[in-house]
């Protein structure tokens, strides 16, 4: 097990690699600097600004420093706020982004699973089809017209909650739930797909036939081996995640890392930008060697392809 | 975002009466949501291209005196904070938001469709290399690059149509991947091959044929989420610039002034979501119709 996420580490590597080699030279082939934008900056003083940070060797002596710098987690300076480091910046926002991201695949697990599972108890029932219909409406619905109704009906209307901010624990409530129910959607259609295939299996019928209690055979038995595609279903679903907060965080006025890296790609500051998409991806490369190590736990089948 | 139901069977000729084409619409036709869906989404489209001709508004007149007034006999859908009628802008947001879906559909599908015929085609090491770089592009936050790309190349709609299409084609790599490989061992293709066809040939005209019908299933799809990731860009403001509009700035619009003008909100959501909800099922509805052993919303509907 240990050399299997040792292995799936470092295949993460070139990935990582690949990733800020492209937005090095992304960013830096587009027209505008970092210093564009201050209209008022005489030309000598931007000149001086360059050099202080570097911009103005060539290239390739600027992407060898980059990159030796990454080996060593530094991300470099930050332009537009003069002796801060990226990394202090990015980490001081990813905390918040990270916790929102927590609660959302929470509320998306927490009500998803239960919602398909509880749908498949009885496949046509009236609880079927209502928690069917709502799924297949949630699925439509998305993050951004979910959120500002949600708002309207908890914050506005009802006044349970603030409509903006990230202040006490109430404040987490509502972009959780708004980040959270659009993934609880498909995760509910899969739990529930997946269980009534796994319902018809022989394995179950074994478990029956040698007297286990109907729920032990359908949480123990059942569920456990309907999670896999749904598990899997979640490595790409973080990805989504991740867009979605960046909705969220802009209607709800969160101070996450999606509007750092919003406000850094339009001042083209080089550094943040290559900062924010690299803590991106690797917490993205994370869970999904996570996914993996969870798939593997759930059905040491899927070890087959890790010969 | 969405579960890709991905089917590996491929649509292999079923011995029936009629061409398969003419079978798959009879299919299509008994499926009453399915139909439903098609005609809702023509109609929404026509009215998008069409119906702007015949409005009295444009979708930029502004009227400052009159500001937001809520729907009535002058305004059906009432008009947005500078008198804008919002019947003729949700028509011209629709019209963006219908152009990127197909915009953007058909370059992910030039991509995906030739990536999968290439790494199928090569399925030894090649392909399986390719198919790797497949999946872990798949792990990738995209919706940066996407961002990235619409902010430094100055938001202009026609760049933001390629860069949407430029990075969801992966999953029509893999299922057009995932037929070739079965195709691949049918008799014609070796058939073709004796007969000293280039792969390229047999890609094109034997390949592709009979790949239609799966490319056409996942397009549709395609359609609905390409039209959120616009709508979503849109939405935080790196989309389309004013005064042209998309329906994802209107349902931002309509967000930022809910609680005193709730239907420049509502009508833009309903709009957006019910045609989402109707291309998806027109997505399923043509699974079923031109792939019927992969029915897996039909089982998970009669189950």
């Amino acid at each position: 097990m240990l050399l299997f996420v040792f292995r799936r580490v470092v295949g993460a590597v070139p990935v990582l690699w690949v990733i800020a080699t492209v937005v090095f030279f992304l960013v830096r082939f587009v027209p505008g600097g970092p210093f564009d934008h201050e209209r008022t900056l005489p030309e000598s003083v931007k000149a001086q600004l360059n050099a202080h940070y570097g911009l103005d060797r060539p290239l390739a002596a600027q992407y060898g420093q980059y990159l030796l710098n990454l080996l060593r987690g530094d991300l470099g300076p930050s332009y537009k706020y003069p002796g801060w480091a990226v990394n202090e910046l990015v980490w001081e926002r990813a905390q918040v982004s990270l916790e929102l991201g927590f609660w959302g695949l929470l509320v998306a697990v927490g009500l998803g699973i239960p919602a398909g599972a509880l749908a498949a108890m009885r496949p046509g029932s009236w609880l079927d089809r209502g928690l069917t219909g709502l799924a297949t409406l949630g699925i439509c619905v998305p993050t951004f017209v979910l959120g500002p109704l949600l708002v309207l009906a908890f914050a506005l209307k009802l006044g349970w909650f603030h409509a903006l901010g990230w202040g006490g624990a109430g404040d987490r409530v509502l972009p959780a739930l708004a980040l959270g129910l659009a993934f609880a959607a498909p995760v509910a259609r899969l739990t529930r797909g997946s269980v009534l295939e796994v319902r018809s299996q022989d394995y179950m019928r074994t478990a029956r036939a040698k007297g286990l209690g109907e729920s032990r055979v359908y949480f123990v038995h059942g569920l456990r081996n309907a999670l896999v595609p749904v598990v899997t279903y979640l490595g790409p679903a973080a990805a989504g995640l991740v867009s979605g907060s960046f909705v969220i965080e802009s209607m709800f006025n969160i101070p996450g890392l999606g509007k750092l890296f919003v406000s850094s790609a339009f001042n083209r500051e080089y550094t943040m930008i290559c900062g924010t998409v690299l803590f991106y991806a690797v917490a993205l490369l994370a869970l999904n060697i996570a996914v993996d190590v969870l798939m593997v736990w759930l059905n040491p089948r899927a070890r087959a392809g890790d010969k | 975002m969405k579960p890709s139901c991905v089917n590996d069977t491929p649509a292999v000729a079923t011995p029936c009466h009629g061409s398969p084409w003419r079978q798959a619409w009879r299919r299509l036709s008994q499926n009453r949501a399915a139909l439903a869906s098609l005609a809702f989404v023509a109609l929404v489209g026509v009215a998008c291209f069409v119906l702007p001709y015949f409005l009295p508004y444009g979708y930029v007149s502004q009227d400052r005196m009159l500001g937001p007034v809520p729907p009535c006999a002058q305004h059906w859908l009432g008009t947005d904070i500078l008198g804008r009628d919002l019947l003729a802008r949700l028509l011209q947001g629709g019209q963006v938001s219908l152009q990127v879906g197909l915009i953007a559909t058909l370059v992910s599908m030039c991509i995906g469709v030739a990536y999968g015929l290439v790494a199928g085609w090569y399925s030894g090491r090649a392909g399986a290399l390719m198919m790797h770089g497949v999946d872990v592009l798949y792990a990738l936050p995209f919706t940066l690059f996407v961002i990235l790309l619409t902010v430094v190349f100055g938001q202009e709609i026609g760049w933001i149509y390629v860069a949407i299409g430029a990075v969801s084609w992966l999953t029509m790599a893999r299922i057009v991947r995932n037929q070739v490989c079965v195709l691949k061992t049918q008799p014609f293709v070796e058939a073709s091959l004796c007969l000293g066809q280039t792969p390229l040939c047999i890609m094109t005209r034997h390949l592709l044929p009979n790949l239609a019908g799966t490319i056409i299933i996942y397009a549709t799809l395609t359609v609905p989420s390409v039209m959120l990731t616009e709508a979503f860009i849109s939405f935080l403001g790196l989309g389309v610039k004013a005064p042209m509009t998309s329906w994802g700035l209107l349902i931002k619009e309509g967000a930022d002034v809910m609680e005193e003008f709730p239907w420049l909100l509502f009508f833009p959501s309903c709009l957006f979501s019910a045609t989402l909800f109707a291309l998806n099922f027109l997505g399923d509805g043509l699974r079923d119709a031109l792939d019927p052993r992969s029915t897996s919303t039909q089982k998970e509907i009669k189950e």
